[in-house]
Order: structure tokens, then C-alpha cells, then sequence
């Protein structure tokens, strides 16, 4: 049952499933397997078309079997790092949703809502802002963004910590408050300095994967795989999490400890991250919300599936952003924000109900 | 049998919350196979009791040794695997089903990277059989009853094998007959595999019938300790409970019972 049809979790008869010994009501390796490779055959999919559409279609036999082709030119310098960050920074945007949510026990929680990603934002555009005119800012503002979102994180983690106890709401609330002040901050820097500067702030409050180098592919990639192993260690410790922190640590999960390591490893993948794209909503939340309602609740599942559905759900807005007012451009987290919104709500709805009720 | 350690042996214990002392010098020994009930009054210290032998309170200072060993001297998991506690409150985020939830007691006898081996699916089983939720297994909890909740959270303490069981007013919630049958299950996993359990109770009559022993206990300090008819006199729960109680036997089965002496209309 789980081979044919991975995405559902049709409750088998009463009867049967004591028959089965148990069946389809838990995660198994056969079930985690078939699942990740029909989200594989996605991501893939969804990347051989990204490549061959854009504001110039190209014939991807062409493109490699060629080599003085257009074709092919497109295809290695503009098309292909593009969807090589799309897959990127989407894995890490919905794996850290996913993982964030299980540390807050809290739906609302992902990369943007804890202040993570404005602390970067802001801190790629005093670094542009700084540095523009004296050259070397294409180094310098990812360094910022990446420093300035770790120093966000940390700021908003000790800050949470009340009498030596991290209450998850109050990490939330401190998260939410740390966005809305990174983003008065923005604004601020916005209307002092020159008009000039408004489209790269613009760019990155927005989010966009517009012309990506190979090395920022290769940096995000590494710092995304490293933190994602991080959070993958802990994705049984993220399920006990669900029953609360005393109840957690009586089943033997150092609370404190995971915590600690899973907030840092999602500050990491959060802030390189939003170094190479800016800000982009919602794939935090609409993937593992969307995956969650499809596959359950368990994480060793729930987080590579977010990983790769993720990559297929950005990709695929990416090419939106890139084809709809071609050859114009719409920043891509506008897509994400655009087509996330009404999609999660129907969801829920088509659910019939809340998907979180405690 | 005999040659068994003492299940529990806390002595001097003080616990407490910031600056709150709830617990002031409580000393107990369980036997294994053997059930102990704690009673007493609403914020007695009761609940803090079981959490000082989950090992999950940070301050708290004494002595407890479980299964011959300094509570301390155990790691996170491996304390896990001889001590299962049910809370008052069960919390759950997210929409696991029943079994997932009972899987979970299999947490700490389970390496990090693996997944349930079939004998850890066959444990799960079992627990859910015998605590009658099989039909429920790949319900979601959050569809459940308060009671069918409770039971879930108790079936995952079975499915956890450990050698004391640690319960929180485990019939809260419960109806008569389902209520019954969780004493009835403890009563015979602590013949049948010398598990021993510490369970808080505000029912004095379930108290009476099925512990072997009771601690009746009052602002952190224990007033009583030995059989339920040592303890529970008309003279102790009149002290503890500050109202008037009656105690007399069961005329069909000679069980204690304890019944609130109602003022006169």
C-alpha cells in the first residue's frame, strides 16, 4: 500500500490492521524509501523543465551536446547554477521550517517568523550600504547577512531563556518581536540613505535567486548539508519533543542539548541562506505544513521529505517568478508568497480541520 | 526473588520550586512487584514526588536509589529504560496516531539511526492489546476521548518494559470499568514481572484495594506510611483532609472503603 501510493495514509480497516500487525499507522524504511523517491522524481522533473523554460527556451539535448551552442551558454552560466540554488536554499528554507516547528512545538514557527532571516537582511544591507562605494561588497555583504543572522539567533535564544528555562512561546514571541524590529530597522536604512539604493534593498526583503556564482552555490550547499545532518540526528528527539519537554526528557532526550544544537544548525542553513537570496516567505511553512498533513507527523520523515520538496516547490516558483512577465522578473519570494498563501488555506480547509490542535 | 534489590529507596528527600519548598524530608523503600500509593490533599507534594524518581526535577537534594543504584549514577536513556512515568497532563503537538505515540516508549531501547525492529512493533502490540486500544492504532490521538487519551499515554509506559512505573492519578478521566481494568493490568504486570509502581491517587478507595502499601501525606511531610488499613483511619484523614470522613468495610467484599461524612441537611 505505502509503495503504490506514498502521499496517502488511508487508514486500512479496523480489523485489518490487527491482522497486518499494525500497518500503515507508523513509519517504516519501505515507506520512508518509496516516499523520498517519488519526491526525488519531483525535485527532477521540476528542474529538467525550470532548465528548459525561461525568457529563452532552449533544447537541453542541444545544450550539452553542443558546446558553441547558445544553448549551451544559457544553459551552464545562467540556467543551471539558478536551479542548482533554487534546489538549495528551498531545502534548507522548508527543512528548517519543519525542524523549528518541532522545537517550538509551535506551527507558526520557521526561519522568517524567529528573526532569523531579518537579522540577515538587515545586516546584507548595512554591509551594502557601507561598502558599495568602496568596492568588494559582493564578498562582504553575504558575510554580513550570515553573521548578522547568527547574532540574531543567539540574541533571540538568551533572551527567551527565563529563569534558566527555555519556554517555547516565549521564544516565539521574542522571534516575532526580533522580526518586526529587523524589518522597522530596514525601513529606517531604507529612507535615510540615497534612492539609489532602494532596488537592492528591495531585492533583499523580497528574496531572489537572480544570477547566482558557482562558489555561492557551492558555499550554501556545504553549510545546508552540514546543519541539515545536525537536524537529521536529532529527528527522533524532534518526535518526543512533541509530548512535551518533561515528558521528552523522561523518554531520555537531553531537551536542553537539542535545543541548543538544532536552533544553531537552522541559524547556520537560515543565514547562509538568505546571504545569496534575501528573504523568501512561506516555504518554510507551506512545506512541511503541506507534507505534514500528506505524510504524518514523524520527523525522520518529515525532515528529508521537507529537504527535497522543498527544492521542487522553489524551483518551481523560481521558473514562475522567471517565465510569467518574461522578460521582466518577479522576485521569486513574491511567488512563493503569492501562490503559498491561498494554497496552505485550502489545505487546511480541504482538511476540515486544525491540523495542530493540541 | 529475595535476592532482588529494593526497587526504590528514597531517603531524606527535599524538593522544591524556586524559592518553594514542597517536600520536606520524605524517606520510602518499594519493594519489587510491589504497588505504592501516594495520597493526600490537592498540592500535598504528590505529583513533585514522582517527578523527583523520574529524575526530571533539577532541584532537589537527598537520596534516591533505584534498582540498588544512585539515581544519579544512571544516564538520560538508560534511566529511561527502567523508569516510565504517565503525568497528569499529556500534551501533544502535532497529529501522531496511537501507535506512533506507543512507539515512542520504545525511545531509549532504540539505537538513534534505527527504526523499530518488529520486537519493538510486537512490544507496541502488546501494550495496546492489553490496555484494549488495538482497534484505535492508527487513530490520531487528537480524535480520541480524554479517557482514550490517557490510556494512549499509559500504553506507551507499558510498551517502555520498565521496572518501576511511575503514575499520575492514572484514573483520572477513566470510567468505572476502564478505570478498574488499568489497576487490574499494573496489579498483574507487578505479579507476573516484578514491576514495581509509585502511583499518586485522589481515589482513596482505589487506593484502599489495590496498593499494597500507602503514603498518606500532607504539605510535603509524610503523615502515614503502611497497609491501607494502617493508614487510612478516620483519625489520619481527618488530620490530612480537614473534613469528616467515614471508614468501614465493604459488606460484600470486606474492602475499605472511605466515604465523605456529609454535614447533616
Amino acid at each position: 500500500m505505502s509503495v503504490a501510493a506514498p502521499f496517502r495514509r488511508e487508514p486500512p480497516a479496523r480489523e485489518s490492521t490487527a491482522e497486518l500487525g499494525l500497518s500503515g499507522a507508523h513509519l517504516t524504511r519501505a515507506r520512508m524509501l518509496s516516499t523520498l523517491a517519488v519526491l526525488l522524481v519531483i525535485v527532477i522533473f521540476a528542474s529538467l523543465v525550470a532548465a528548459a523554460f525561461g525568457s529563452v527556451h532552449i533544447n537541453l539535448l542541444r545544450a550539452f551536446s553542443d558546446a558553441s551552442s547558445p544553448d549551451h551558454a544559457i544553459f551552464f552560466a545562467a540556467r543551471l547554477p539558478r536551479i542548482l540554488m533554487g534546489i538549495a536554499i528551498g531545502a534548507i528554507l522548508a527543512s528548517v521550517g519543519a525542524a523549528l516547528q518541532a522545537l517550538v512545538r509551535n506551527p507558526l514557527a520557521e526561519g522568517g517568523i524567529l528573526g532569523i532571516s531579518g537579522g540577515g537582511a538587515l545586516g546584507a544591507i548595512v554591509a551594502l550600504v557601507m561598502f558599495s562605494r568602496l568596492g568588494g561588497s559582493e564578498l562582504v555583504v553575504p558575510l554580513f547577512a550570515f553573521g548578522a543572522a547568527l547574532l540574531s539567533t543567539v540574541a533571540v535564544y538568551r533572551l527567551a531563556i527565563v529563569d534558566g528555562q527555555l519556554e517555547p512561546l516565549t521564544l516565539l514571541l521574542v522571534g516575532v518581536i526580533f522580526n518586526a524590529f529587523w524589518g522597522a530597522a530596514i525601513m529606517l536604512v531604507n529612507s535615510v540613505v540615497d534612492f539609489y539604493y532602494t532596488h537592492s534593498i528591495l531585492f533583499w526583503l523580497m528574496g531572489s535567486l537572480e544570477a547566482p556564482t558557482y562558489g555561492e552555490v557551492v558555499t550554501v550547499t556545504i553549510l545546508g548539508i552540514a546543519g541539515f545532518m545536525a537536524l537529521m540526528f536529532y529527528a527522533r528527539d524532534m518526535n518526543l519533543l512533541a509530548l512535551g519537554d518533561e515528558a521528552a526528557a523522561e523518554l531520555g532526550v537531553d531537551v536542553e542539548r537539542v535545543r541548543r544544537v538544532v536552533f544553531l544548525a537552522t541559524s547556520v542553513m537560515i543565514g547562509a541562506a538568505v546571504s545569496v537570496s534575501g528573504i523568501i516567505t512561506f516555504v518554510g511553512l507551506i512545506v512541511p505544513h503541506v507534507l505534514r498533513l500528506a505524510l504524518g507527523a514523524d520527523h525522520r520523515l518529515l525532515l528529508p521529505a521537507s529537504l527535497i520538496g522543498g527544492a521542487a516547490f522553489l524551483v518551481a516558483a523560481d521558473l514562475v517568478a522567471r517565465i510569467a512577465i518574461a522578460p521582466a522578473e518577479i522576485p521569486v519570494g513574491a511567488i512563493t508568497a503569492l501562490c503559498g498563501g491561498p494554497f496552505f488555506i485550502y489545505m487546511l480547509r480541504r482538511e476540515g480541520r486544525h491540523p495542530f490542535s493540541l | 526473588m529475595s535476592a532482588a534489590p529494593t526497587a526504590v529507596r528514597a531517603s531524606g528527600l527535599a524538593a522544591g520550586y524556586g524559592g518553594t519548598q514542597v517536600l520536606h524530608e520524605v524517606s520510602f523503600e518499594v519493594a519489587p512487584g510491589e504497588i505504592l500509593a501516594i495520597v493526600g490533599p490537592n498540592g500535598a507534594g504528590k505529583s513533585t514526588l514522582l517527578k523527583v524518581a523520574a529524575g526530571t526535577l533539577r532541584s532537589w537534594s537527598g537520596e534516591i536509589d533505584l534498582l540498588g543504584r544512585a539515581i544519579g549514577s544512571y544516564d538520560r536513556r538508560e534511566l529511561a529504560r527502567a523508569v516510565a512515568m504517565v503525568s497528569q497532563e499529556n500534551p501533544l503537538a502535532f497529529r501522531f496516531t496511537v501507535l506512533e505515540i506507543v512507539l515512542m516508549g520504545r525511545a531509549p531501547h532504540v539505537g538513534a539511526f534505527h527504526f523499530e525492529s518488529p520486537r519493538d512493533l510486537e512490544i507496541a502490540r502488546r501494550a495496546l492489546e492489553r490496555i484494549g486500544l488495538l482497534p484505535l492504532a492508527d487513530r490520531h490521538v487528537q480524535e480520541l476521548s480524554g479517557g482514550e487519551r490517557k490510556r494512549v499515554f499509559l500504553a506507551r509506559a507499558l510498551a517502555q518494559e520498565p521496572r518501576v512505573a511511575l503514575l499520575d492519578e492514572p484514573t483520572a478521566f477513566l470510567d468505572l470499568k476502564h478505570a478498574a481494568e488499568i489497576l487490574m493490568l499494573f496489579r498483574e504486570l507487578c505479579t507476573s514481572e516484578a514491576m514495581s509502581v509509585i502511583a499518586t491517587l485522589h481515589d482513596l478507595n482505589a487506593a484502599a484495594v489495590w496498593a499494597d502499601r500507602v503514603i498518606l501525606i500532607k504539605h510535603g511531610t509524610i503523615i502515614g506510611c503502611g497497609r491501607p488499613d494502617e493508614v487510612l483511619t478516620p483519625q489520619n484523614l481527618r488530620e490530612v483532609y480537614e473534613t469528616e470522613v467515614y471508614v468501614g468495610r465493604n459488606p460484600s467484599t470486606g474492602a475499605l472503603i472511605v466515604l465523605p461524612a456529609a454535614p447533616p441537611r
